[in-house]
């Protein structure tokens, strides 16, 4: 199984402003090393999942955006969303329902690892298989747990070769044991690959959990 | 996003304003004496004297005035008597079930179902013949085509109230039903009441253009009049009709000049619905301030219950019927049912049906797969620029179905001449394709606009781009509402009448010119079959278009509508 190359990328934010109706809603300058987590915390509504939207490169056009944004030497904000490689954690799996488990996971892998139908198959079967889903393939996604179709989404983000990760309260709908088992998964994977971590969230414990710098909006 | 993309709103604006502007200024001008091509060199008030001066034109005038403002007045009206004995019950869901396959009725199909159940020889009159009446003849009445177009306003009452009820219960969910009921319970007043005070006045400001276009549609039909409706003389629309086909180039100046004068009084309605609604305001705050809590309890309810389904139980009934002449051997007048059973019409018709089928059918489907382009390249415009347009886009939306057909088509069918691009089977596409695009994007628009955003985000960061994105996630994740969409279209154009008579120049022949032409002979068994054909083909559209994505559902849980 070939392996995309390890990113090793710091994912910069110089004065990243965003704005709505002449209304300052977020001011943030950062710089996230490679395996390193970001936690910006904040109540609802202060514009923390903006932000995450802001870096994806989704954005909702009454927002108005100014700063730069780099991954290595890359100038992000000026890349459409398909090609900053960004992934995407949200609070919901979002499997997309019409296709099942492996299709979900084989979408993700990138033509320039494999264009054999074969070779993708066997790759995203791989891919369950390491986060404990082996012959999970054929099925429904509807018909996971929970805890099943968050590591799916996960191994997918994972799967696609991002070059940084950005999670916006992905632990908040998982129950207490599995939030814990989620979140040393998700670090780990990060850390192991290197991956700079943008964490949003409204939990202290996760901010814990991430061990990294916090940045607390109002 | 592609850029060329983004010409998809400018595209699809002026493909819903251009032909009725260019329609209603060609209809104009020989309405005055001038268009040159047919030797009108002066401006001249003649065309509108000959129309005045035409045998019982102020007839005509005032049926379509009646007609105009009393079947949109009742169909509302039931509409509404209907949803207060539903909202915020089970009941609403079985409404909501009943609307798609009734809305999908062709115009021309039910007014010929109904004719079949109310006429004099009619399914109603054996039921009690000879037993009750002692009748062995159909009795003399004038049922059908009577002279004050009761007929014809029922056939319409019947077809409106499923339009009305798909608008009122797409609104309805904005308006907080059991909340509103609880509040109003909570204040010691029913569920009719209720609805009346506390849902109705806000309902009706949502669905305020789809009621106008049920008046401009009403005021200028021209189907459900030569089917139902009074013949001698006949509505204004028919009447320009007859004007507009006559071979003696000249008189269609005398159309010209009557197609202004529909114009100018589906506009006036139009303004006289706008007075009546500042007065039933004024009433309504009168009644709503006045604390009268009646209106509940069992007996009302099933009253109107009984009241408001009984059009559209009525085109059931005669859809059966459509079905039964279809297939009726001999059948005499006081006969319940048929004494034999027979496939001689289907043979008559034989392959000449097949070739009306399919002319329906590609006349239909060619422009709602453009339409479908146009709707999905306008909704990613919006979806990217987070512009919707707001009510000015809605408005343009509805231009089409304000203006009266009769008017602009007939100035387009002018143009066509002129353009010598009349009797195409193209240009009746082109035709379709304006009238079926407002449709096709109401119903698209909401289900688009609610997709999950995130799920696109996701598709993104996974590396997928703008088609990708669209063809492997947002389309196949839509394909209910789209396939919805598409029936809506088919089902649409298959019931356009005077855009396929008039731009088709009578050379384009559907199940629809054919069923009406058929209507006034006196095969009914032919008649019945072209009818039942043409109801068949919308229908199978919205089977197809339920039973797909249920199929779809039940191997992907995720897949059922949320």
């Amino acid at each position: 199984m070939r392996m995309m190359t390890p990113a090793a990328d710091t994912l910069s934010l110089e004065k990243v402003a965003i704005r709505l109706d002449g209304r300052a809603l977020i001011d943030i300058s950062a710089s996230v090393a490679p395996g390193e987590v970001l936690t910006v915390m904040g109540p609802s509504g202060s514009g923390k999942s903006t932000l995450l939207h802001a870096l994806a490169g989704s954005l909702a056009p009454v927002f108005k955006l100014s700063g730069s944004v780099y991954l290595g030497d890359a100038d992000v904000l000026a890349l459409p969303a398909e090609t900053r490689r960004m992934g995407l954690l949200f609070q919901d799996p979002l499997l997309f329902p019409h296709l099942s488990v492996c299709g979900n996971v084989m979408i993700a892998i990138p033509r320039a690892v494999s264009k054999a139908r074969g070779e993708r198959q066997d790759l995203a079967e791989t891919a369950l298989t390491a986060i404990g889903l082996e012959g999970y393939g054929p099925r429904d996604p509807a018909t996971l747990s929970g805890g099943q179709a968050a590591r799916v989404a996960l191994q997918r983000t994972l799967l696609s070769g991002p070059r940084a990760l950005l999670l916006d309260e992905p632990f908040s709908k998982l129950d207490a044991a599995l939030r814990q088992e989620m979140r040393t998964l998700v670090f780990d994977h990060a850390r192991a690959r290197n991956l700079p971590v943008i964490l949003v969230t409204h939990d202290p414990a996760d901010a814990e959990a991430a061990g990294g710098e916090v940045f607390v909006l109002t | 996003m592609p850029a060329w993309l983004r010409l998809a709103p400018g595209a699809t604006i002026a493909l819903l304003i251009v032909p009725v502007a260019a329609g209603l200024i060609a209809a104009l001008l020989p309405a005055f004496g001038y268009f040159p091509p047919l030797g009108g060199v002066a401006f001249s008030l003649d065309p509108l004297r000959d129309v005045l001066a035409a045998p019982g034109i102020e007839r005509s005038i005032g049926l379509a005035a009646l007609v105009g403002l009393l079947s949109p007045l009742v169909a509302l009206a039931l509409t509404f008597v209907l949803l207060a004995c539903v909202w915020d019950t089970k009941g609403l869901s079985a409404v909501r079930r009943m609307v798609a396959p009734l809305l999908s009725v062709p115009h021309a199909a039910a007014a010929v179902g109904l004719a079949f159940l109310i006429a004099p020889s009619g399914f109603l009159f054996r039921l009690i013949s000879p037993d009750i009446t002692g009748w062995e003849r159909p009795p003399d009445l004038l049922i059908v085509n009577d002279l004050w177009g009761l007929s014809m306003m029922a056939g319409l009452v019947a077809k409106e109230m499923p339009f009305l009820l798909l608008m009122a219960l797409a609104a309805l969910p904005a308006l907080d039903g059991s909340r509103r009921r609880m509040v109003m319970a909570s204040m010691g007043y029913g569920r009719g009441t209720g609805f009346f005070i506390a849902v109705a006045p806000q309902l009706y400001r949502l669905i305020r253009l789809p009621v106008f276009a049920v008046i401009a549609y009403a005021s200028s039909v021209a189907d459900v009049a030569i089917v139902l409706g009074p013949t001698t003389p006949a509505p204004l629309s028919v009447r320009i009709l007859e004007w507009a086909s006559d071979p003696v180039l000249s008189t269609r100046f005398t159309a010209a000049a009557a197609a202004l004068i529909q114009m100018t009084l589906t506009l006036s309605l139009l303004g006289l619905w706008m007075l009546g609604e500042k007065l039933v305001a004024q009433l309504w705050m009168r009644f709503t301030t006045s604390g009268i809590r009646s209106g509940g309890g069992k007996f009302p309810r099933a009253v109107g219950l009984t009241v408001s389904l009984l059009p559209m139980l009525a085109i059931a009934f005669g859809l059966a019927l459509l079905i039964i002449w279809s297939f009726a051997g001999r059948w005499r007048f006081p006969d319940t049912l048929p004494a034999g059973w027979g496939l001689r019409a289907w043979e008559q018709l034989g392959g000449g049906a097949m070739e009306l089928a399919t002319t329906s059918l590609v006349v239909a489907l060619v422009p709602t797969i453009i339409a479908a382009v146009m709707i999905i390249g306008c909704l990613e415009v919006e979806h990217a620029t987070g512009r919707t347009g707001g009510n000015r886009s809605l408005l343009i939306l509805y231009v089409p179905l304000l203006v009266p057909q009769v008017t602009f088509l007939f100035g387009l069918q002018f143009l066509g001449v002129v353009l010598r691009v009349d009797g195409l089977m193209a240009s009746v596409m082109f035709a379709h394709l304006v009238f079926i695009l407002p449709y096709m994007f109401l119903s698209l628009a909401d289900p688009y606009r609610r997709f999950d955003r995130r799920i696109l985000q996701v598709a993104a960061g996974l590396g997928m781009g703008f088609w990708r994105r669209l063809f492997q996630v947002r389309l196949p994740m839509m394909i209910g509402p789209i396939l919805t969409t598409l029936a809506m279209g088919i089902a649409v154009s298959i019931g356009q009448y005077l855009p396929t008579l008039l731009i088709g120049a009578g050379r384009v022949p559907t199940l629809t010119t054919e069923a009406v032409a058929l209507s006034a002979g006196g095969d009914r068994r032919a008649l019945a079959v072209a009818a039942t054909l043409q109801a068949l083909l919308p229908f199978v559209a919205f089977w197809i278009a339920l039973a797909v994505p249920s199929f779809l559902a039940r191997r992907r849980r995720g897949m059922q509508i949320r």
